[in-house]
């Protein structure tokens, strides 16, 4: 029962994301060619909405639905690890067109070849769990 | 209805995925999809392998249902929520797209020159999903989080190494959105 408004959560963003063609990957090409504004417009506004939402969560010292204290997590401080990475799942983003939200949305649209990227993401990222070690962080 | 049916724009899109983040973290929680690759490794057995698998994985046990629903939401969308309308690409895209040998940009969420079983039968079909998906899910994990966790969290946050991460993103999606991509195909 916990775990209902999770499934009720999940419902509506992958309805969004289909809805906003987030999920296409033309809108994907588009926005790498700075062609249209649409996708800068779903990601621009969802920050700029995001960043006053959290500040007033902060603010209000909002609790959580369980009546604990909000907390959300500052990243870690470092630089390497977020360029490089952050480079590698672009080129992995603009060539299969989804990121790891999408990927799962599109199976459920119909598209059952989503299940090999998701397969070689996870293959990804098990990689990257081996080498964590071996990598400039 | 017809507003439900037809494509959304950013300006209602953009908040309703705010609205996402912001439910979330009311409920204890953040907004973040990459991570459910790594709980999968972990109930894959991938403790055996790497420490940094050694999770408990029931904790995150609610973000596979965040997954699950996504797949659901995919799915509803689809067959009760669209009419069918082509995306509204932008006349250069659908031109360049031409170009590059994509034809009928925009009539599908997909193109079928990557796609389709016909694709994906082909060494070179099958090599760019595999490629592509591989890289998604190391670099998402190296960077610490994807386009939701960064792009979207991060930034909501002022947290400077999502900028730097949503930077890398651009720099690798430029690269092959305008390098490579011409190369492939």
């Amino acid at each position: 029962m916990k775990f209902l408004k999770f499934l009720a959560v999940g419902i509506l963003f992958g309805i969004i994301l289909v809805k906003s063609e987030a999920v296409s990957w033309y809108r994907i090409f588009e926005m790498f060619k700075f062609q249209s504004f649409h996708m800068y417009g779903i990601i621009g506004s969802a920050v700029v909405l995001g960043v006053v939402s959290i500040y007033l969560i902060k603010k209000l010292k909002l609790k959580s639905i369980n009546g604990n204290q909000i907390h959300i997590p500052s990243k870690n401080k470092s630089f390497v690890n977020y360029l490089l990475g952050g480079i590698i799942f672009g080129l992995g983003w603009a060539l299969a067109g989804a990121c790891p939200g999408p990927m799962y949305i599109l199976l459920g649209t119909g598209v059952f070849s989503m299940l090999i990227v998701i397969a070689s993401a996870t293959l990804g990222t098990f990689v990257y769990g081996l080498l964590k070690n071996k990598l400039p962080h | 209805m017809e507003y439900i049916l037809n494509p959304w724009p950013w300006y209602i899109s953009g908040p309703l995925i705010t609205l996402i983040m912001v439910i979330l973290i009311l409920f204890g929680k953040n907004f973040g999809m990459s991570s459910n690759l790594r709980t999968l490794c972990t109930i894959g057995g991938a403790d055996k392998y790497a420490d940094f698998f050694k999770i408990d994985w029931k904790s995150y046990s609610w973000n596979l249902v965040v997954v699950l629903g996504a797949i659901i939401g995919g799915f509803i969308a689809t067959q009760f929520l669209s009419n069918g309308a082509p995306i509204d690409l932008s006349v250069e895209t659908i031109k360049d797209l031409n170009t590059l040998g994509f034809s009928n940009a925009g009539e599908n969420l997909l193109p079928p020159e990557i796609y389709s079983w016909d694709a994906i039968l082909s060494v070179k079909g099958m090599s760019v999903i595999i490629i592509g998906g591989f890289l998604v899910g190391f670099g998402a994990r190296y960077a610490g989080g994807c386009t939701s966790g960064h792009a979207i969290s991060g930034l909501s946050n002022l947290q400077l190494p999502s900028l730097i991460a949503v930077i890398g993103f651009f720099i690798g999606g430029l690269v092959m959105t305008h390098f490579i991509l011409p190369l492939i195909f």
